[in-house]
């Protein structure tokens, strides 16, 4: 399996080192034959108005938003949750999302930087084990589509959705060096979409 | 379930997600608007752009709160602001206003001349200038977060910013292949603390994020510094005393973004209007120059 990083902007490498530690290739991709390459993508933490934004204007916009329609198995964390999102509250004015994922992502929701924070939370991927969760300026889920399982909460807040296709959190496992998010993405997302798919 | 603020992992995680980015310096609301639209991952907001602060002289001090908060209501990407060198105090007022970093800059009047601040007192992440890695790692040794290379701020002239990536790159370059017996004397030399020095040597790199910033004014200025290797790049005078900030701002933007793309440089940096006028750095007198600020 061949996972792409977007890397317009973000903590790519992070990512990249994650992914390689669960067994899989991975690689950064900026241009449109790059993603037409990949069999999986990873949208990483970084800021979304730029992401956004650079995707438009090195023309691969449509061929993200288009690839994550049909199908292609997609991760995001923090900023790749919300360039997820079907729709996004707080936004700038205009900011785009590939969508994807049918959920409503507040941008920023837990505060400023001085809130940023980490904490042990339950994931519900079968493991009785508690997961470091390191939340930077980090969105939370307020909508969830019908489609759509909630699979860690704060304080009722959704911070780790799923759909057949598609992870988000809203925390950043790739700084952590725990791969249990990365694997279940591979193991119980990916790959059952792209074994489906053949 | 105990939610902790301020940990290590979060002051350098932030940082992290700003890789790869442009942190533009601004000194309104409205600069503020035309940085994020243009793709900034950040804003500085000060008082005076370097380039004025070094044309009018005196004494150069954190911004007025009431400009901090304008910015902060006017964007959605994080605001980060400067205090003086040892200014504690400015460093309190600018956390209590809830900036995402603290930038402890030499382009500001020092307020200690010996001192820096104790960064690990604070909720609040620090970004500190650096010339040389034993400066880098003395700055990391009191808890800054992030560093940048110092260049020479406001004046277009990216020399000292290279020159500083340069000496950074080269001495982490040499650490990584002396035997480990010869790190004591190292850091010695490099006047750092042992334990920074070996994890320098074992990773080949800072253990936080590093910038490039000073005298950094066109989309070629911001690639030359990612391909020295740069995390992501400040520019501070060289957008707004641009004759088209919005272009040119987005422009940088790019080349950061495809900085090893000659071709995605050569198209970003066309018709881009009058770059800032610039000083020579080798114009400078030594007392003028704001680099050798920091100790």
């Amino acid at each position: 399996m061949k996972v792409g990083v977007l890397a317009l902007q973000g903590d790519v490498r992070e990512h990249i080192s994650a992914l390689i530690a669960c067994g899989v290739e991975a690689v950064p991709v900026r241009r449109e034959s790059e993603i037409q390459s990949i069999d999986a993508l990873v949208l990483p933490g970084g800021e979304s108005t730029t992401i956004a934004q650079l995707s438009e204007v090195f023309g691969i916009y449509d061929v993200l938003k288009q690839r994550i329609a049909s199908g292609m198995p997609v991760y995001g964390s923090c900023a790749g949750m919300i360039l997820l999102a079907t729709e996004i509250l707080d936004a700038k004015v205009g900011q785009k999302s590939f969508g994807g994922l049918d959920i409503s992502v507040r941008r920023n929701a837990f505060g400023r930087q001085v809130d940023s924070f980490e904490s042990d939370i339950e994931f519900a991927d079968g493991s009785q084990e508690l997961i470091r969760a390191v939340f930077i300026r980090a969105p939370w889920v307020e909508k969830v589509g019908d489609a759509v399982q909630v699979l860690a909460s704060i304080d009722s807040h959704p911070v780790a959705v799923r759909s057949h296709t598609a992870l988000a959190t809203s925390f950043h496992p790739e700084l952590t060096g725990d791969h249990r998010i990365h694997r279940y993405f591979i193991e119980h997302v990916a790959r059952p979409a792209l074994e489906k798919v053949k | 379930m105990a939610e902790v603020t301020g940990t290590g992992r979060v002051k350098r995680g932030m940082a992290e997600m700003l890789k790869g980015g442009v942190i533009m310096d601004v000194v309104n609301a409205e600069q503020a608007k035309i940085a994020e639209d243009a793709g900034a991952v950040a804003v500085m907001a000060l008082e005076r752009v370097p380039a004025d602060i070094r044309a009018q002289g005196g004494v150069a001090r954190m911004s007025d709160p009431d400009m901090i908060q304008k910015i902060q209501a006017a964007v959605s990407i994080p605001v980060m602001a400067k205090a003086r060198i040892g200014h504690f105090v400015e460093a309190r007022v600018l956390e209590s206003l809830g900036v995402d970093y603290i930038d402890e800059s030499e382009v500001l009047t020092p307020a200690d001349y010996e001192n820096h601040i104790d960064k690990f007192d604070f909720t609040v992440p620090f970004v500190c200038g650096a010339t040389n890695l034993g400066e880098a790692l003395r700055r990391i040794n009191e808890g800054a977060a992030m560093i940048r290379s110092k260049g020479e701020a406001g004046t277009g002239d990216v020399s000292n910013a290279m020159q500083h990536m340069r000496k950074i790159g080269g001495e982490i370059r040499r650490l990584s292949s002396l035997r480990e017996d010869e790190l004591y004397v190292a850091a010695k030399e490099l006047q750092a603390p042992y334990d920074l020095v070996k994890e320098v040597a074992q990773t080949g790199k800072l253990p936080v994020v590093l910038f490039t910033a000073g005298g950094i004014a066109t989309p070629a200025d911001a690639a030359l510094m990612m391909s020295m290797g740069a995390d992501g790049v400040f520019i501070g005078s060289g957008i707004f005393k641009s004759g088209n900030p919005a272009q040119r701002a987005a422009a940088c933007v790019k080349a950061t973004t495809f900085w090893d793309d000659p071709k995605v440089i050569a198209d970003a940096s066309r018709g881009l209007g009058e770059a800032m006028v610039g000083i020579n750095v080798a114009d400078l007198p030594a007392p003028h120059r704001l680099a050798d600020r920091g100790w």
